[in-house]
């Protein structure tokens, strides 16, 4: 039985992330004060899976850091050795580099064998370090305080390991195959196998998916046992297991004794080898292992893949079996048509729709993953952070259950990354600034999603210093990006908003956290890549907030048709927020400001999309027309068209496949009758008008 | 939707194969590999600041394909478009490989042509500008002019003046 593995090594690398993500999560959340055994039991739980994983997959150097880690994680849980922060700082970076390895392996990049060196001696200290005394590190620790022993047990001569391995009869069903596992021990050193065929019944009787066999091993290999337990790690318990020392010198003889195996151990017989000082835990279920594989051949097809939960699945085939009922009374109705089931016909196609809008938007749900996929890095970036800038700094995080499309998840993080960054490096002083300022000493970053309307919402806040406005145009008229007197008749929002501009950066010195110039533009343009907008807020001493806004998923738009002469727009329904008529007493001129209308108490400027987009044949006179009420940062706006048309759902298409991007538009879309409509930007295309009005436009808004 | 479907035929290391058209009575050719498909016209949804010789964007089975007038293009002076055609061509662009359509009067023939019969255009005289042109050819009496289809459309999609396209 031969199975090419490698077809799941894409799935053991996306588990293996999950992995250090759940033991970054979890150690960031100890407290060493109270240690959780249940959180330090998923760390360890996490760190063995790859482990596991990696050494089946022949990556050596992984699984072996991986396990110089777990050993540590072990003492830690089996309450030997008490959690530091400097301990868990050192794990950390551990995860860091198994990351890394990971990563390389994946790409086949470089490893970074120094960083690795230093953080594997730093685990090593840690783990020959005080309140440990009866715990061994030798099988793992090639040098340090180990060495003597490293040394005796070269110049020794071979150990002979008698194995006993006795498989359940399922074996083979668990997809596991005891061949590779002789040719894995047979790697360690000299091999004899002796088969038992007793258990074999006659032939007549013989279930060939079934294992009858024993075996006897003996294995001449400088091992330590451990190595030979890993061998056998996922038929643990698929079998009867025993290996023992059969044939060693006495001096190694008591260096065994000392051992404390770190690792999980299969029900151990061992007679020549004194028990353990500590209890050893069970090894995990073998159940797991087998739903492992399972999954894994689901998922192995796909480069990238997305996981569903099976709720999600359910109703889409629930939907799909409506569809089917629906199609297929429809065709009932159309072989024999009569006038009298014209009714009948009528409901079948509301019903048709009803069902392919349903199915649309759960297949789109699938696509939808919670935000928490990005959020759960930035307690880790903001440890970091803060630690590197000597700072307090406290990260609240809310909304992360909010799902959003995979792909926009995906682009959204490295902004995100960028504005936390800030947050910690820019925004947020430094403990005594703070307590002279009259705060607390820890700074607070909110991080936070939620959905609006059509979006999601991001919010990136502070509680420091907030945006200086004096210190920004100064840097902007230093840069050459305003002149003075441009900087004095700008607003607050339109000098904080200089920020974003290529090449701009406050910072003082430029660290390795923050302060490079290239930041804040790419922010922006990152964003609006994904059809999104960034606003900041900000109060001097009080703090910033910074706001993102993406739409939920890339590829579809509830959209509100308008006409414009005989062009015809998809202006996004989340963007509007009414639609009225308006009486020509309502319109008055505001200078700078050009048409206005009075709604409700507040003076709303008036956009005339037939100026902006050069429409012929449109309605000219206000007040027989329609305006459409749209909001972006400084406030609602009218857009004057002619008419409604209706509401759908578009699919958007990009213009700039074929062609380049258009200002003002964010794509375009297929309509009903095979005619092509654009579909307006609403941000864009509001910055678009103003531009275009002279009196309100400064020449660095873009 | 008058699609031609044009053979290849086995060709000679330098001979190569045109579609030419007729544009405000002059002959023009493109290199018939570039050429995806003809169809008629039909009108073409208008993109708001573009240049008038950029009629709009079709719907090519899905796709948003934008059309350009040749003769706005060269100003060869408007004429409306109900008998006209419009050649889909496979333009290289900085963006990669973009499909665009130019409007033209009629499809005329495919013609076969020896390298060593091309010519390069004369700096003067002609009507469209020698950038666009990759050279004439020969073709019974009269001249044909080839177009270098990567320069004419490829160029369009440069980024606006106010900076605001993303390319």
């Amino acid at each position: 039985m031969s199975i090419d593995i490698s077809q799941f090594l894409d799935v053991f690398y996306e588990e293996s992330f999950e992995g250090l993500a759940v033991m970054e999560q979890g150690l960031l959340g100890l407290d060493p004060d109270a240690v959780d055994g249940e959180t330090i039991n998923a760390i360890f739980r996490a760190a063995h899976s790859i482990k596991g994983g990696a050494g089946t997959f022949g990556l050596n150097e992984v699984s072996e850091f991986t396990h110089t880690m777990e050993t540590l994680l072990d003492q830690i849980r089996d309450g030997a050795r008490g959690v530091t922060t400097s301990s868990i700082n050192v794990l950390l970076r551990a995860t860091d580099c198994i990351q890394h390895l990971l990563k390389a392996s994946q790409e086949g990049s470089e490893v970074d064998q120094a960083t690795l060196e230093a953080v594997s001696s730093e685990l090593e200290q840690l783990l020959s370090s005080e309140d440990e005394a009866d715990s061994d590190n030798a099988d793992v620790d090639p040098h340090g305080d180990s060495l003597d022993q490293t040394l005796q047990i070269d110049s020794e001569s071979t150990r002979v390991w008698s194995i006993s391995f006795k498989p359940a009869p399922h074996l083979f069903t668990t997809g596991n195959d005891p061949v590779r596992l002789f040719s894995e021990l047979a790697d360690m050193g000299e091999l004899e196998i002796v088969t038992d065929t007793s258990r074999l019944p006659d032939f007549n009787d013989l279930d060939p998916e079934q294992c009858y066999l024993d075996w006897y091993l003996t294995l001449h290999a400088n091992v330590e046992k451990q190595a030979i337990e890993e061998v056998f790690e996922w038929v643990e318990g698929d079998c009867e297991l025993s290996i023992e020392l059969s044939q060693e010198s006495v001096l190694e003889k008591t260096m065994v004794a000392d051992e404390t195996a770190p690792g999980p151990e299969p029900e151990p017989t061992e007679d020549d080898v004194p028990t353990p000082v500590k209890d050893t835990k069970p090894s995990p279920p073998p159940k797991k292992t087998t739903q492992v594989k399972a999954q894994k051949k689901a998922n192995a097809a796909e480069n990238s893949s997305i996981r569903v939960g099976i709720d999600k699945v359910d109703h889409l085939i629930n939907l799909v079996g409506e569809l089917v009922i629906t199609q297929s009374m429809l065709g009932q109705l159309g072989e024999v048509f009569e006038m009298n089931t014209l009714e009948q016909l009528k409901d079948g196609l509301a019903q048709f729709e009803r069902n392919t809008r349903e199915l649309q938007e759960s297949v789109m749900r699938i696509r939808m993953i919670p935000i928490s996929f990005a959020f759960n890095r930035f307690p880790r970036l903001v440890h970091d952070v803060s630690a590197k800038l000597g700072k307090k700094v406290d990260l609240q995080v809310s909304g992360e259950e909010t799902e959003v499309d995979k792909t926009v998840i995906e682009k959204i993080i490295d902004p995100l990354v960028h504005l936390v960054r800030n947050a910690v490096d820019h925004g947020i002083e430094a403990p005594d600034v703070r307590l002279a300022s009259g705060k607390r000493e820890t700074g607070t970053v909110t991080l936070s999603a939620a959905h609006r309307g059509g979006n999601i919402v991001i919010e990136i806040a502070d509680d420091g210093a907030g945006l200086r406005r004096e210190k920004i145009l100064g840097k902007a008229v230093e840069k050459h990006i305003v002149t003075e007197d441009e900087g004095e008749r700008m607003t607050d929002d339109d000098v904080y908003n200089l920020i974003f501009h290529p090449g701009f950066s406050t910072a003082e010195t430029i660290s390795d956290v923050s302060g490079r110039g290239v930041g804040m533009d790419v922010v922006r343009s990152n964003i609006r890549e994904l059809g999104g907008t960034v606003e900041i807020n900000s109060t001097e001493g009080q703090g910033s907030a910074i706001l993102v806004r993406l739409p939920l998923t890339l590829a579809i738009l509830d959209g509100q048709t308008v006409a414009v002469g005989e062009e015809t727009y998809i202006v996004p329904l989340a963007s509007i927020i009414e639609s009225i008529q308006i009486k020509p007493s309502q319109i008055n001129m505001v200078v700078g400001k050009g048409e206005t209308f009075k709604l409700r108490d507040s003076f709303i400027p008036i956009v005339r999309l037939h100026d902006l987009f050069d429409i012929k044949n449109s309605i000219q006179e206000l007040a027989e027309g329609l305006l459409v009420i749209v909001e972006d940062s400084s406030g609602p706006k009218g857009i004057f068209v002619d008419r409604l048309l209706g509401q759908q759902q578009v699919v958007i298409k990009s213009l700039d496949a074929n062609y380049k991007k258009i200002p003002g538009f964010s794509g375009a879309t297929i309509l009903g009758n095979g005619s092509v409509a654009l579909i307006i930007d609403i941000p864009e295309m509001l910055r678009l008008a103003t531009q275009s009005r002279p009196a309100m436009a400064y020449p660095l808004t873009a | 939707m008058d699609e031609v479907n044009i053979q290849h035929e086995q060709l000679g290391d330098n001979e190569q194969q045109f579609m030419t058209f007729l544009l405000a009575g002059e002959i023009y050719g493109v290199d018939i590999l570039r050429v995806r498909e003809i169809r008629g016209w039909e009108r073409a949804t208008r993109v708001p600041n573009t240049p008038a010789y950029m009629k709009g964007v079709i719907n090519l089975r899905g796709l948003i394909v934008p059309v350009f007038d040749l003769r706005e293009r060269f100003q060869l002076g408007a004429e409306n478009h109900h008998d006209a055609v419009v050649i889909i061509l496979r333009v290289q662009s900085a963006q990669g490989e973009q499909e665009m359509g130019v409007i033209a009067d009629a499809v005329a023939e495919v013609l076969e042509t020896d390298s060593s019969m091309l010519r390069v255009t004369p700096e003067f005289g002609g009507r469209v500008d020698t950038r666009f042109m990759e050279g004439l050819v020969p073709s019974g009496e009269r001249m044909v002019m080839l177009l270098n289809v990567d320069k004419l459309l490829g160029e369009s999609i440069e980024p606006s003046a106010d900076g605001m396209a993303v390319a």
